[in-house]
């Protein structure tokens, strides 16, 4: 969730209203934001620095990423103000300003939109809050710059129409946003390789053969996006013509972040929520338009389902109210079944009646919505098969003197197969392909890691340890939609001065009998179980075995048991012998 | 003493026996049984104690040794006597280096001249040295003989040679030994346990027993436990059981992108989807489309795979979707699932195949407390794997305080009450609620769970009918559990580092009990 640091009294004062700390926590766990930190009584606050409210803002309200956009919305949550009306300036088309789009845009980054704030006032306060929101919204929505980019401009410094193009990089020549110095489009790669802040996005257009740029009626640079405009049209406090040009390789986030921008700092002009369109001309996609839209909608909701889910029975003219608070303008239709809903253009994240459903229900209050009965229908509580045998073996292993583990199913390569003297053939093991260190580079295919690290963790404990687990490794499968299935595993650990091998074997035997499997001959053609010698590098020579079980008359080898390896010991730390088993208990279902 | 000698091998308690039987005042062990070890004697005074026949109590006081400079003065005297002696000898005096050669030894020469002169009793005469007095009296020898044999002296006599680096003090436990009440000469053999032979012949009957320490505790059980994890997770399958829930199959790890984010309507770019969030599978390297895995399985998987994708690309089932160029390649990529949601979505599919007599989709209540990844940085409160208690409800008729309601009893079953609800935003349910509880200890309202209905783009887009509601609710399973037990990392309660103490020692777990 991201989250706004808003100045708390200048917040109060747009508020019209003294909060204690309760009152406005109360206000914005009912509204649905979080009141994270208050630093009026932080003791690390500098004395020049006026008290701070952090508010989370849920992830998909835009139009809450600054102070305009989070005293709008509780003033009018609180009945205090309408919700704006915001509207284009009525110009004649031929006289907008354009912003015409090439066709080789396409090639990187296609999608452009302009708009324009006329005759705007900014105090140092609705300034700094004017660039934060630009940050805000690259970091969220835009998904840093990848999606969109926002570039503001003082209008009076440069002069339209205005082109968007993508060109050569070293046929772009300007002077970046607070520098002095002219380069171009190949020399900024270098320029900004190690800069903090925008180093993180040169990647975006770093082996593309063009170069995005928006250029004014002189061909002079006003912006390379997703980077940086120029230093030449910067704006300022003084700024009273602000261009705003948005580019985008999403229409869709191309459009919403448009309509946020002029929406939240329209009121700073001398006509307030008037915003100046941009006439957008893309002859060669047909996608020629006036931007920003700000274009409502309306919805006919069902009545039925918005009282039905909130168990409310509200009027129609009740729920209009109600959904006035969440900034819609709701009024009952011709068909009392229905109510006419019409959404601002500020909220994009309103996509389906539901969520117009659920402000009803926030607008009315969760905490006070009537209660009914959640048990409707009956339905039988079931445990999931493969949980129950673990819990038998699990169990069993406990009364035997077994002490519980849960290591993690993520290791490193090296723990689950070098380490064990194994080898990867590739066949086995599921592999990650972004884990942040080496201790979670693959899915697990072996209970053994996790229960020699966990010794190796243990030993100062005193011996012998038997230790004890019942849980899933995950294993490659092609032949399945997701390539991989888990297998229940039972694995055991014995940790002392004697090898421990009789003590792991007899733990077999015991669970073998709670599980009624017989130990039987391997000659007998009985159903049951027996262990056979088996020679692996994992274990030491003549000391383990393989457990087969055979069940309805077929044989199954589910696992092995025996001393480890003394090579095995020493990765993993340990300075006593151990004596292990690991059996497939899903043979047993 | 003679007592003090045939005592250091064998049994001490005769010995104090009969010494006590001599006097009625205490004898001090010290003074008494100079020669018997501390430990062999207080084992023996502990024995005869619990029995009453004798009283001690410990005794600290402080004894003063010898250093090897002093011992060497109680063999040949001080160092200025010594000068002094060599001086007297020799009727004529002697030359400095005569009485270095005399004496043997520099140090003791230099420092026995210096005392010597002061003392008055030798002069320089010429450049010889002779003796002024007949004899002297060598006070500090004297002294240490005294020490030597009594390990102490008059306090200011011990502070001086102590402050002269002579003398070292060691504290000495030593015991004051008096008669108990049930005083006597023999010990009489107390038997410790009550055995199989003595019930045979009858020797209980006359045997004195060895009193009980009923202050001890009794012997370690070497007791097998069960992962205090897996005992709180038993106790929420229980409540699940006890309210008519299913449990899920979620023994499956690996997921796509399309079972834990698409199907969920989690769009493509959202933040949840980063490299920074979710472990993505680099081997196998794709996962298959949505397949039916068995026979009975009556869905359309294409059908379905088609609906998500326009639900989120173009808008469908009354929702005007996302509006973004949905990727097939981004929901086949294979990842470690993030959530057992994954799962949810799974069983609702096949939910929605399923039609009872009456022809509708009979509702269903699932759950499941299973293993999720998340690609964090690992810290206290963090580990990239951690336990989901997740719960489905679908139902008709189901409202928003029946959740609340739900929710209530869900969390009142272990004893968390006074539930606030709060609301949030999650991509998959609508409305969705974040619960919270009043934490006396920490003096705030804690958030203990999500829950919310899960959204229509989810459900229709599987063929769920439109007037299902479908409840969702989760909650970590560690984290609850950490608020419990007061655990502040992670890592003691999950994972190799878990200190096996903890895990045998840990009570059973009672959610209802504070």
């Amino acid at each position: 969730m991201p989250t706004i640091v808003v100045d708390k009294y200048r917040l109060f004062e747009e508020l019209g209203e003294q909060f204690t700390e309760d009152t406005f926590q109360q206000l914005c766990f009912d509204f649905g934001i979080e009141l994270d930190k208050d630093t009026e009584n932080d003791a690390s606050r500098p004395k020049d620095q006026a008290p701070e409210l952090h508010i989370e803002i849920p992830a998909n309200r835009y139009d809450m990423l600054c102070f305009e956009g989070i005293a709008m919305h509780l003033n009018i949550f609180r009945g205090k103000h309408a919700t704006p009306n915001w509207k284009l300036a009525d110009i004649p088309e031929d006289k907008l300003q354009t912003l015409t789009i090439t066709k080789e845009t396409e090639q990187v980054r296609p999608y452009a939109a302009g708009a324009i704030l006329r005759n705007i006032k900014f105090t140092q306060a609705a300034y700094d809050s004017f660039i934060a929101l630009q940050d805000k919204l690259h970091q969220n929505l835009a998904r840093q710059r990848t999606l969109v980019a926002i570039g503001t401009h003082d209008l009076d410094t440069i002069q339209g129409p205005f082109t968007y193009e993508a060109v050569a990089p070293k046929d772009i020549n300007f002077v970046p946003l607070n520098q002095t110095k002219q380069i171009n489009g190949e020399e900024l790669m270098s320029f900004y390789e190690n800069d903090r802040h925008l180093g993180r996005y040169l990647h975006i257009l770093r082996d593309k053969p063009v170069y995005p740029v928006i250029l004014d009626a002189n061909r002079t640079v006003c912006s390379l996006p997703p980077i940086i405009n120029s230093e030449r049209s910067k704006i300022t406090l003084e700024t009273r013509n602000v261009f705003i040009d948005v580019t985008a390789t999403d229409q869709t986030k191309l459009d919403i972040v448009c309509n946020i921008m002029v929406a939240m700092f329209s009121q700073y002009c001398a006509e307030p929520f008037t915003i100046e369109p941009v006439k957008v001309v893309s002859e060669h996609n047909g996608a020629t338009r006036i931007t920003p839209s700000l274009a409502t909608r309306t919805m006919e909701v069902e009545v039925d389902y918005l009282n039905g889910v909130c168990g409310l029975s509200e009027s129609p003219e009740t729920l209009a109210k109600l959904l006035s608070k969440m900034a819609y303008a709701a009024e009952p239709s011709k068909d009392p079944k229905l109510i006419k809903v019409t959404v601002p253009p500020t909220r994009a994240d309103v996509l389906h009646p539901c969520d117009v459903m659920e402000d009803v229900a926030i607008a009315y209050g969760f905490n006070s919505l009537p209660r009914s009965s959640p048990n409707r229908s009956v339905t039988i509580g079931k445990a999931l098969p493969v949980n129950r045998l673990s819990d038998i073996v699990r169990n069993e292993c406990a009364m035997a003197g077994w002490i519980e583990v849960m290591p993690l199913i993520l290791c490193s390569h090296e723990e689950n197969f070098e380490w064990l003297n194994r080898v990867d053939d590739g066949t086995t093991a599921v592999k990650l392909a972004n884990p942040r260190t080496v201790e979670y580079q693959v899915a697990r295919t072996s209970l053994l890691p996790g229960l020699l690290k966990t010794l190796s963790e243990n030993k100062a404990m005193k011996l012998p340890l038997q230790i004890t687990e019942n849980a899933d490794v995950v294993l490659k499968d092609e032949s399945l939609e997701r390539r991989a299935r888990n297998e229940r595993r039972w694995g055991a650990a014995h940790y002392g001065k004697t090898s421990g091998f009789e003590v792991v074997h007899g733990l077999l035997d015991r669970v073998m009998t709670m599980l009624r499997i017989n130990f039987v001959d391997e000659e007998s053609e009985q159903d049951g179980y027996f262990i056979k010698e088996i020679d692996e590098p994992t274990f030491f020579k003549g000391r383990a075995a393989a457990v087969w079980v055979r069940l309805g008359g077929k044989l199954h080898r589910v696992g092995e048991l025996g001393v480890l390896h003394p090579s095995v010991l020493e990765k993993f730390d340990l300075r006593y012998p151990v004596s292990t088993l690991e059996v497939n208990v899903e043979v047993f279902l | 003493m003679a007592s003090a000698n045939n005592s250091a091998a064998g049994d001490p308690i005769p010995e104090i026996l009969q010494a006590l039987s001599k006097t009625d005042d205490p004898i001090s062990s010290a003074e008494t049984f100079p020669q018997i070890p501390f430990e062999t004697i207080k084992a023996a005074l502990d024995r005869l104690a619990s029995r009453s026949m004798v009283a001690y109590e410990q005794v600290e006081r402080e004894e003063a040794f010898l250093e090897p400079e002093a011992v060497t003065i109680v063999e040949h005297g001080s160092h200025e006597a010594r000068v002094f002696e060599a001086v007297r000898k020799a009727l004529d005096g002697l030359s400095i280096q005569d009485l270095e050669s005399e004496i043997g030894d520099k140090n003791v020469t230099k420092v026995g001249q210096g005392k010597a002169f002061k003392e008055k009793w030798i002069k320089k005469d010429g450049n010889k040295l002779v003796a002024l007095v007949d004899s002297i009296s060598d006070v500090t020898r004297d002294q240490l003989q005294v020490i030597k044999e009594k390990k102490t002296h008059d306090a200011k006599i011990v502070a001086d040679l102590k402050k002269r680096k002579l003398l070292k003090l060691q504290k000495v436990i030593s015991f004051k030994i008096t008669k108990g009440p049930k005083f006597a000469l023999k010990l009489v053999k107390e038997e410790t346990d009550l055995t199989a032979e003595m019930l045979a012949s009858g020797a209980w009957k006359t045997a004195t027993f060895k009193p009980y320490n009923f202050k001890a505790l009794g012997a370690d059980q070497h007791a097998g436990a069960l992962h205090p994890l897996n005992k709180v997770r038993h106790e929420f399958r229980q409540i699940f059981f006890e309210m008519g829930f299913t449990e899920m199959p979620t023994n499956q790890f690996v997921e796509t992108g399309f079972w834990n984010f698409d199907a969920l309507f989690v769009p493509q770019q959202h933040p949840a989807r980063d490299l920074q969030d979710t472990f993505y599978v680099s081997d196998p390297p794709k996962a298959g489309r949505p397949t039916k895995v068995s026979p009975e399985d009556k869905q359309d998987y294409d059908e379905y795979f088609e609906n998500v994708k326009q639900v989120h690309q173009d808008g469908k089932f009354g929702s005007i979707g996302y509006r973004y160029p949905w990727s097939e390649d981004e929901s086949l990529r294979l990842v470690l699932r993030t959530h057992t949601t994954s799962i949810s979505t799974a069983m609702l599919h096949k939910l929605a195949g399923q039609k009872t007599a009456d022809g509708r989709v009979p509702p269903a209540r699932y759950f499941s407390i299973d293993r999720v990844f998340r690609n964090e940085t690992v810290d206290a409160t963090h580990l990239c794997e951690f336990h989901q208690v997740e719960g489905v409800i679908a139902d008709y008729g189901l409202t928003l305080g029946g959740l609340m309601e739900f929710m209530d009893m869900f969390f009142g079953a272990m004893g968390v009450t006074d539930l606030r609800y709060k609301p949030a935003y999650n991509p998959y349910t609508e409305p969705s609620m974040e619960i919270f509880s009043y934490h006396k200890g920490l003096n705030k309202l804690i958030e203990i769970g999500n829950s919310g209905i899960f959204r229509p783009e989810m459900l229709e887009a599987m063929g769920l009918p439109r007037d299902m509601i479908v409840f969702g609710f989760g909650l970590s399973l560690e984290r609850p559990t950490m608020i419990k037990y007061g655990i502040s990392n992670i890592r003691e309660l999950l994972g190799h580092q878990v200190d096996l103490n903890f895990v045998q020692r840990n009570p059973a777990v009672r959610l209802d009990k504070s």
